[in-house]
């Protein structure tokens, strides 16, 4: 910066010189407050979303930046939406919240029968210990036929419980994969 | 009723702010003064578990003073249609219907079909183990020979005719009946009956809205039966402004219903086959009969299309689609009954998909030991919940009940995906879908719902691949090879399957009109045909309100056929006019030869409105051109259900599962085919004519706040939401505080026989006693959101919930149970068990409390306990 | 531009004033505290967009009000205000019902009398249990009519910075972090700010506030990035009801003055404007209310000139407004009964 762009960006200067004489102002603008932009001009993506809490379907735009990694630095109301209007409840306003807090877990935790604490475990060991449990579960739970000799072609052995929260295709999948296993426990919210 | 739309829905309720603001009156009818209350014309307190008595209170009212829509009744409900003569009411048996057996506690509906149609005689017990509604699909239960004449009394004089019936069966639910019942006094009763009907009719229309405070109750599928024939009688079904809304509490479980994660359902409400079911043909005509109406006639299209999409091109007409590869229901698999097998050792593995029992769901003791019983215990959620945590830090490790060196359960916990990081379809609370578009990567181990599911089916398959085994055909035989994005199959790809795809062209079919039974279409769910029309994903439709029209079609996509309002046949008149220019929703065009309107019109397009079908059509060929109700088996609204619940043809008040009060109404106490469990886990309080009611003198309920989420995972580990509602609270009036010595924010402990459960107090003037029939009763009020896990901690207000269940749909009864408060706090580690096993003692209670619920006159009641009915002492 | 009225009585054109020339249309809120639902959706919203810190979990037990008021930790707060009194022609549904003498009013006066020994914001209220018992009556059903409480009403409002026309905050501060901004909005520079503290004492409403982490003093910016953006402040674009309304002033004081004759009509005679006035004590708000009772029932100092700082005598305020009130409104009951 130049001296007398440096002389010009004094406030006091600004003051003595400008239409604000009592410096409450533009003179007393500060350089932080002269460059303000919303965040949401600097995102790199402007994604649609819907809010993930209650049953209203509230459109979210999420605002994405990828520097200096990926990462979402705003998600509001969708003004377009017929739904909602851009307006968010305290849940859905705080989405940001939910999604980029610290509490969400990010490795796979492990607790070993009559563990006392969690240990570590690989995403792939454990989804290979996962299809190892469930075959061993569905087969101690099988039944071909009833009492009366009916088909059954199940197994009671595995249950599930979720898909509330869930997009349709993942209830479409989880719903599929489970009836060719034979396991009709499945359940969600929608029961409670 | 039963919603508290302002704080559980609040973005919706602007839209009744709207409405407020241009004019219309707004009533909310709850057991408290809640925010919906405060913006509200009118707020009625009533007892919790006491809605059929007021809603049967405002149908007597209709009907005495003869205030129904008399031409829509007589065009579009089942008011004129003759009900058989081995009817008999509960005004004849003392509040049961006819066909009850005492020994299975349930009915055989035979008796309640209209008077010429054939019915099979079913016994009960059969049909209550099967969840029968869902079994019917959301068309109700199929009728055979619903085309042909059904016997009617168009004059409505006929003494057996519905309307009739009707009048008869709720004669007794008379203003003052409601005042003594309910608490609520009759002019303000009538009050609401005024606002409710004069809002009614050509010119105007009244909406309903419900949520849970409905359906959580051992009645609940009758309350809204309830709710629906006002609405009926009314004329406020299928038109602009009127209806009947559930508000649904999760981002998709409207969704989750449609393509359920639900036992007894497969996708588009078609039934889970049971063991009945040895064939294909079994099951269709289990789902629909010759000679029925409407459009459920086209199930066999349904059904080969999803057993197509499930197993592709091993799915033929020779091995029935691979029908076989099911596998079959023969009872109640649900939740509940599924985490009591958990306590039994007969479930080995559970998933928990974004779902937190151990506080989410009644009776959270009983979850958490039935999951410290486990094998093992795969939980996927965003963050570390009690679900997961529960053999470190369950309430039961402060009693000893649970040890962590001595429990066994092998828990898994994968990391989810959130809303942003995976892109799919919610749908929303009025059946539209909606798709998100993935914004950025989840981190380390976060996956998705969808990637998890295909790698674990991927992975399964490999592991069984060259099995001779017959059980792992299905699993083998599957088609699972949906297109992938970077390694993650691709929601857009399943959401294209689920639309259905045309196997001779590969591309998308564009509705459910156009799968076929011969196997040549393949579709995931058949009411969500349509979504991918054209090779576009209809769900990722942007087009904001500013440039569209009223209904904004282009935004999302509604199932079905983006249509907004069903039944809106209803909305013109029997000739097809508008029933007023006022609330013009579709319309025919006769110029044109078709129905047109404002909103999709939920009608075949081009059929007139005086069409008569020839003789001996069936399916949607069958409907006449005034057969509003197209899904119905008879083409009618239905006032009196013939057929489909299990709890009879008309809502009945029956006091709660746990109430301080006699019915006042029949001799029957409660509902005489609610859903017990009568376990020594799953302690019931007395209830009259049981003896010691007054251990638990008070009237119990439990709901949300606006500032957290069901079971707090996603919003009590969030700074910003607990910090508005930090602390676990229970409401009380001032007049119930002065009677127990309650403090405003001193401390207190609500008791049931399940346990206590301790919170801080807060003394409103929101909460307020009633009187019923002569006595003052008080209700106390508990958000349920706590739990041990988060930056706001609590003790689990469900653990004070039992379970037992409405027999149509299995859901708890968690809205209303009786309970006791003592100000301080509650007792601490194994002295707790001690303190809760003495108020059981005090009360009397054993397994068979509360499980003898044959209570009318005449019937000696056997006891309801797990096992054999007849079991233990009478 | 006129001098003269810097300091004290209307000023057409704040922003002129304070050297913008060529500037956008003075900004405001108009919060229509009619058709709030008390869902907080402001408070968190703000919190979100700002980065304003959590600022104490905490039961506070003033209702459903757990922030308890504006602070350096909370740019917008909901007040909740329990009354024994009808709102316009609501009926809360409470007569004839066994019910004894109303609490709301020893509820606000338990409040009242633990928050100053809690601190500012109320911090420890929640943690400390307070045993604040009410005074002991007969067994509800014993007395019914007039010692019964027949009438109810829940108001809530969202608070928020006022953005005077002549702000002490502003006028105070010695370094210049205070400035107003083009769109006449009152923001504190946080690149300037040395955390003084002068404006804190300097705001007749008690809004600005220091954090105790960093020490500068912090308050609603009505998004000033936001608005540079042409966008909405994030508070107003989430409110489900439009209870909190953004826009050019002139139009805001024009829809709020058909509101409240609105309201009027509908029978609801109590509704009035609170610092829509440029004759009052700060030259007029740049965030006004239409409120449902006087301003002390919700935390709003009456005459705006005095700095207002006692939350203790606030709350009191709410207590004896709801009993003078109750006095009237059995007068009338009586009267009527005659």
């Amino acid at each position: 910066m130049g001296v007398r762009r440096w002389i010009r960006a004094w406030p006091v200067y600004r003051q003595l010189t400008g239409p604000d004489p009592l410096g409450r102002g533009k003179a007393a603008e500060s350089a932080r407050s002269a460059g303000l932009v919303p965040r949401t001009e600097r995102a790199d993506r402007v994604v649609d979303s819907v809010c993930p809490y209650c049953a209203v379907g509230c459109a979210q735009r999420v605002f994405v930046r990828e520097e200096p990694h990926e990462h979402v630095v705003q998600i509001e109301g969708n003004p377009n939406s017929p739904i909602s209007r851009g307006r968010l409840c305290p849940k859905g306003a705080a989405s940001k919240q939910l999604v980029t807090g610290p509490q969400r877990v990010q490795k796979v935790r492990y607790r070993p029968p009559y563990g006392t604490g969690w240990q570590d475990l690989d995403l792939d060991t454990a989804m290979d210990m996962v299809v190892d449990r469930v075959l061993e579960a569905r087969r101690k739970g099988w039944q071909d036929r009833d009492a009366k000799g009916r088909t059954l072609r199940r197994t009671m052995g595995i249950a599930s419980l979720g898909g509330a929260t869930l997009d349709n295709e993942e209830n479409y999948l989880i719903k599929k994969l489970f009836t060719a296993l034979g396991a009709l426990q499945v359940e969600n919210q929608a029961r409670i | 009723m039963g919603s508290n739309m302002a704080e559980a829905h609040p973005v919706g309720f602007q839209w009744v702010m709207e409405a407020k603001a241009r004019g219309a009156r707004v009533v909310h009818i709850d057991p408290r003064f809640t925010r919906t209350s405060a913006l509200a014309d009118q707020h009625v307190t009533l007892r919790a578990g006491t809605d059929i008595a007021f809603l049967g209170g405002v149908i007597n009212h209709i009907l005495t003073n003869d205030l129904s829509f008399r031409e829509y009744v007589q065009a579009y409900t089942n008011a004129s249609c003759l009900v058989g003569e081995r009817f008999e009411d509960t005004e004849d048996l003392d509040g049961l219907f006819s066909g009850y057996d005492p020994r299975t506690a349930s009915y055989d509906a035979s008796s309640w079909a209209y008077e010429s149609v054939p019915v099979e005689e079913r016994p009960g017990g059969r049909a209550k183990e099967q969840a029968a509604p869902y079994q019917h699909g959301s068309g109700g239960p199929p009728m055979e020979g619903g085309a042909q004449g059904i016997a009617r009394d168009l004059s409505l004089e006929h003494p057996r005719c519905v309307y009739q019936v009707l009048k008869r069966h709720f004669s007794r639910y008379t203003p003052e009946m409601v005042e003594r019942i309910c608490g609520v006094p009759q002019d303000l009763f009538l009050d609401v009956c005024r606002a409710w009907t004069a809002n009614s009719g050509r010119e105007r229309t009244a909406a309903l809205v419900y949520s849970v405070g409905w359906t959580q109750h051992t009645v609940g599928a009758q309350y809204i039966r309830a709710g629906s024939i006002i609405q009926l009688l009314l004329g406020n079904v299928g038109r602009p402004g009127g209806g009947v809304f559930a508000l649904r509490g999760h981002a998709s479980i409207q969704g989750s219903t449609d393509i359920p994660t639900l036992f007894n359902l497969l996708p588009g409400y078609l039934p889970m086959p049971d063991v009945t079911h040895e064939s294909l043909a079994a099951y269709l005509d289990g789902v629909r009969r010759p000679g029925q109406k409407g459009f459920w006639g086209n199930a066999d299209a349904y059904t080969i299309s999803l057993l197509k999409e499930y197993w592709g091109e091993n799915a033929t007409e020779e091995n029935d689609y691979c029908f076989d590869y099911m596998p079959r229901i023969d009872g109640d698999h649900g939740t509940y009954r599924t985490a009591m097998d958990m306590v039994d050792g007969k479930v080995f593995g559970y998933f928990l998909l974004g779902q937190n029992p151990a506080v989410g769901s009644a009776h959270g003791r009983l979850q958490r030991l039935g999951m410290a019983n486990l094998d093992w215990l795969v939980v996927r959620d965003l963050t570390m919940i009690e679900s997961a945590t529960f053999w470190k830090d369950a309430p039961e490790t402060e009693t000893g009940e649970i040890v962590a060196q001595q429990c066994r359960t092998e828990v898994f916990f994968f990391p989810a995906a959130s809303h942003v990081e995976k892109s799919g379809t919610f749908t929303q609370t009025q059946r539209m879908l909606q798709w998100r578009d993935q914004a950025v990567e989840p981190v380390g181990d976060q996956r998705s719902e969808l990637w998890f599911f295909h790698q674990l089916g991927l992975r399964l398959r490999r592991r069984l691949a060259g099995s001779t085994d017959e059980r792992d055909r299905p699993l083998l035989d599957l088609a699972w090879d949906y297109a992938s994005e970077d390694g993650e199959p691709s929601a857009a790809d399943v959401l294209r399957h689920i639309n259905g795809i045309d196997l001779r062209t590969g591309r998308t079919v564009g509705g459910y009109t156009e799968l076929k039974a011969d196997g040549s279409t393949a579709c995931g769910c058949w009411i969500y045909s349509g979504v991918y029309a054209d090779e576009v994903n209809q769900a990722r439709r942007r087009k904001s309100r500013f440039d569209t029209g009223p209904y904004d079609a282009e935004w999302g996509w509604t199932w079905p056929m983006n249509r907004r309002v069903l039944y809106n046949r209803a909305s013109a008149d029997p000739q097809g006019r508008p029933w007023s220019e006022r609330k013009a929703l579709v319309w025919w065009d006769a110029e044109r030869g078709e129905w047109t309107g404002h909103d999709t019109p939920d009608f075949e397009r081009t059929k007139p409105p005086d069409h008569v079908p020839p003789a001996g059509s069936s399916g949607p060929a069958a409907l006449r051109g005034d057969d509003a109700f197209i899904m119905m088996s008879d083409g009618k609204g239905w006032l009196f259900a013939p057929a489909g619940l299990a709890d009879g043809p008309l809502p009945t008040h029956y006091e709660p599962h746990e109430s301080p009060v006699r019915n006042l109404l029949y001799g029957q106490q409660a509902s005489p085919v609610r859903k017990v469990y009568g376990r020594p886990d799953n302690p019931s309080n007395p209830a009259p004519p049981e003896a010691h009611g007054e251990v638990f003198p008070y009237v119990f309920t439990a709901a949300r706040l606006t500032e957290h989420h069901t079971a707090g995972g996603m919003s009590r580990q969030l700074p910003y939401l607990a910090e508005l509602q930090p602390e676990l609270f229970v409401e009380v009036s001032p007049e119930l505080a002065a009677e127990r010595g309650l403090t405003h924010l001193g401390r207190a402990h609500v008791i049931t026989s399940r346990t206590a459960v301790e919170a801080r107090v807060v003394v409103t003037d929101r909460m307020a006693p009633l009187h019923i029939d002569g006595r003052v009763v008080h209700q106390v009020w508990m958000p349920y959101h706590w739990g041990q896990v988060g930056l706001t901690t609590g003790d689990v207000v469900n653990d004070l919930i039992g379970v037992v269940a409405d027999p149509n749909v299995f859901i708890q009864e968690s809205k209303v149970l009786t309970c006791d408060i003592r100000p301080g706090g509650r007792p601490r580690g194994s002295d707790l068990v001690d303190y809760v096993e003495d108020y059981r003692r005090r009360a009397g209670i054993t397994p068979w409390t509360g499980v003898r619920i044959v209570t009318a006159g005449g019937h000696d009641g056997p006891g309801h306990t797990e096992g054999d009915p007849w079991e233990g002492p009478s | 531009m006129s001098r003269e009225n810097s300091f004290h009585g209307p000023l057409a054109d704040p922003a002129a004033d304070a050297g913008h020339l060529g500037h956008p249309p003075r900004m405001g809120f108009f919060t229509d505290t009619s058709v709030c639902i008390g869902c907080k959706a402001c408070e968190v919203a703000c919190k979100e967009w700002n980065n304003v810190p959590e600022d104490g979990i905490d039961l506070l037990g003033m209702s459903f009000d757990n922030t308890g008021m504006l602070g350096a930790g909370s740019w917008r707060h909901v007040a909740f205000v329990e009354q024994e009194r009808p709102l316009g022609r609501q009926d809360a549904g409470l007569a004839d019902l066994p019910t004894g003498p109303s609490r709301s009013e020893a509820a606000a006066e338990t409040v009242s009398r633990a928050l100053p020994v809690a601190g500012r914001g109320g911090g420890d209220l929640g943690t400390a249990p307070v045993h604040l018992g009410f005074p002991s009556f007969e067994l509800p059903g014993a007395g019914t009519g007039a010692q019964g409480r027949t009438e109810f009403r829940w108001l809530m409002s969202s608070d928020v910075c006022k953005h005077c026309t002549h702000a002490g905050c502003l006028d105070v501060c010695p370094t210049g972090a205070l400035f107003r901004t083009e769109f006449s909005t009152v923001v504190v520079q946080e690149d300037i700010c040395n955390g003084c503290g002068y404006c804190v004492s300097g705001c007749p409403y008690g809004v600005i506030d220091r954090r105790p982490d960093d020490g500068r003093a912090w308050k609603c910016t009505l998004c000033y990035d936001r608005l540079r953006g042409s966008m909405e402040p994030a508070c107003a674009q989430a409110c489900p009801t439009d209870s909190i309304q953004f826009g050019p002033l002139d139009e805001l004081r024009e829809r709020a003055a058909r509101r409240v004759a609105e309201l009027h009509g509908a029978g609801v005679p109590e509704a009035r404007l609170y610092g829509h006035d440029p004759g009052d004590g700060v030259g007029g708000d740049g965030a006004f209310f239409l409120l449902l009772d006087e301003p002390e029932v919700y935390g709003l100092p009456p005459d705006p000139v005095v700095p207002t700082r006692d939350l203790a005598t606030m709350w009191r305020y709410a207590g004896l407004a709801a009993a003078a009130l109750l006095t009237a409104a059995t007068a009338v009951f009586l009267e009527a009964g005659r």
